[in-house]
């Protein structure tokens, strides 16, 4: 048995919190639950905690992008937050940059993106 | 069994009976100085030199890269040290190294046909110890050289705080790949140790700018983007811009602003900070 990642909800968004390095299995898990979480609980946004993540490689990298479009799909927002520089480096030397995904320096900062972007398309 | 005869003949031409080669040796060398040093010293390293010379000879030792010389080889770099940083140069270094043979040279007219063969073999020896005195000075240089290019990389890349929130690097001198790296971690560093989410690479020292350095940018505005910062290139001169377009390089969505007061600007609005004039304020 795998490790699961849990999927905590704060309002309307869904936080996920990654607290080890990702195994693939694991990783192909978490896309699923979140998908049937987000529509399960309506979500409107996503923010992913990459802070503890010290090692990626693409599979990771592509993990996140597709995390994101799989979002997109559903009308959820995706933050990735809490970068480390070491990983930000190596996922530019690997070519990936993740074009579709936006980022926020921490937690606190991608949650308050997250609810600017509410506000503004609440009011359009 | 030839190998300990040599041995034997170079020791034995060494410890001329009567005669104290080490203190002739440094008055040779003395003279090729110009008065530069003082004899004392001089005296007292070749004597050192000397005495490790002829007890790697006993030990049967042939040339300078073998195990019995290591002696020799550790005073041979310190002599060569102290002599670059006293300002000699590698030549006369050797010099007084070579300055042994003309002390021997007797030998020439009045020795054996063995003792003239151990002269021509300690000949060789002795020119080896003198380029080695020269490799060791090279490679001085050459650690010197490297310690400062690391000194030099520290002291051109700092990472400035313009205002809370706002990072900056003024980038001075070209971007190589070792410099890109080296500006990378400390501005991504940077920002999450001051939690800015707005970074400005400067590049008004930048004397050119080539498809290379503008990948190199673009790699370190990629990263930043990736930490969840945004990303303002600023500084750039009339001709810049020229190579830019020229070479057809893409910015595409990255911002970039002539000077680095309008970088700041831009930056501040986008933080959120207004910028008011007071009426009446001198400008």
């Amino acid at each position: 048995m795998t490790e699961r990642v849990p999927i905590l909800r704060i309002g309307e968004v869904l936080v996920v919190s990654i607290q080890f390095d990702l195994e693939d299995q694991t990783v192909l898990n978490l896309q699923e639950d979140l998908a049937e979480q987000i529509v399960a609980r309506s979500a409107r946004g996503v923010v992913i905690d990459i802070t503890a993540v010290e090692i990626v490689d693409s599979f990771v990298g592509r993990m996140l992008a597709t995390i994101a479009d799989i979002s997109r799909l559903l009308d959820v927002q995706t933050v990735v937050v809490g970068m480390r520089p070491a990983v930000a480096i190596t996922l530019v030397e690997l070519g990936l940059s993740l074009g579709g995904v936006s980022t926020a320096l921490d937690l606190e900062k991608g949650l308050a993106r997250l609810h600017r972007s509410f506000q503004s398309s609440d009011l359009a | 069994m030839v190998e300990r005869d040599t041995a034997v003949d170079l020791v034995g031409l060494l410890s001329a009976e009567g005669r104290d080669l080490a203190a002739e040796w440094a008055q040779r060398a003395f003279g090729s100085l110009s008065g530069r040093m003082s004899l004392q010293v001089l005296e007292r390293e070749l004597q050192e030199l000397y005495a490790a010379l002829v007890e790697a000879l006993r030990q049967g030792a042939r040339e300078v890269h073998s195990e019995q010389m290591s002696e020799v080889r550790a005073l041979l770099t310190e002599l060569s040290r102290t002599r670059a940083r006293q300002g000699f140069t590698p030549s006369e270094t050797a010099v007084s190294i070579f300055a042994l043979k003309r002390v021997l040279e007797p030998v020439l007219q009045d020795g054996s046909a063995e003792q003239i063969k151990a002269y021509v073999r300690l000949g060789l020896l002795l020119d080896e110890l003198g380029l080695f005195t020269i490799e060791a000075y090279t490679q001085t240089r050459e650690e010197i050289i490297m310690v400062q290019s690391e000194q030099l990389m520290e002291l051109s890349t700092p990472v400035v705080k313009l205002w809370d929130g706002v990072i900056a690097v003024p980038i001075v001198g070209t971007l190589d790949s070792a410099r890109t790296q080296i500006v990378m971690e400390s501005l991504l560093q940077a920002l999450v140790d001051t939690g800015s989410e707005q970074a400005i690479i400067d590049i008004t020292g930048v004397p050119a700018i080539d498809t290379q350095v503008a990948q190199h940018l673009l790699k370190t505005i990629v990263a930043v983007r990736l930490m969840g910062a945004e990303c303002t290139v600023s500084g750039i001169r009339p001709q810049i811009a020229q190579t830019i377009v020229a070479l057809g390089i893409d910015f595409g969505d990255i911002t970039t602003k002539a000077t680095l007061a309008d970088a700041l600007r831009l930056a501040l609005k986008r933080s959120g900070v207004d910028l008011v004039a007071q009426t009446g304020g001198r400008r």
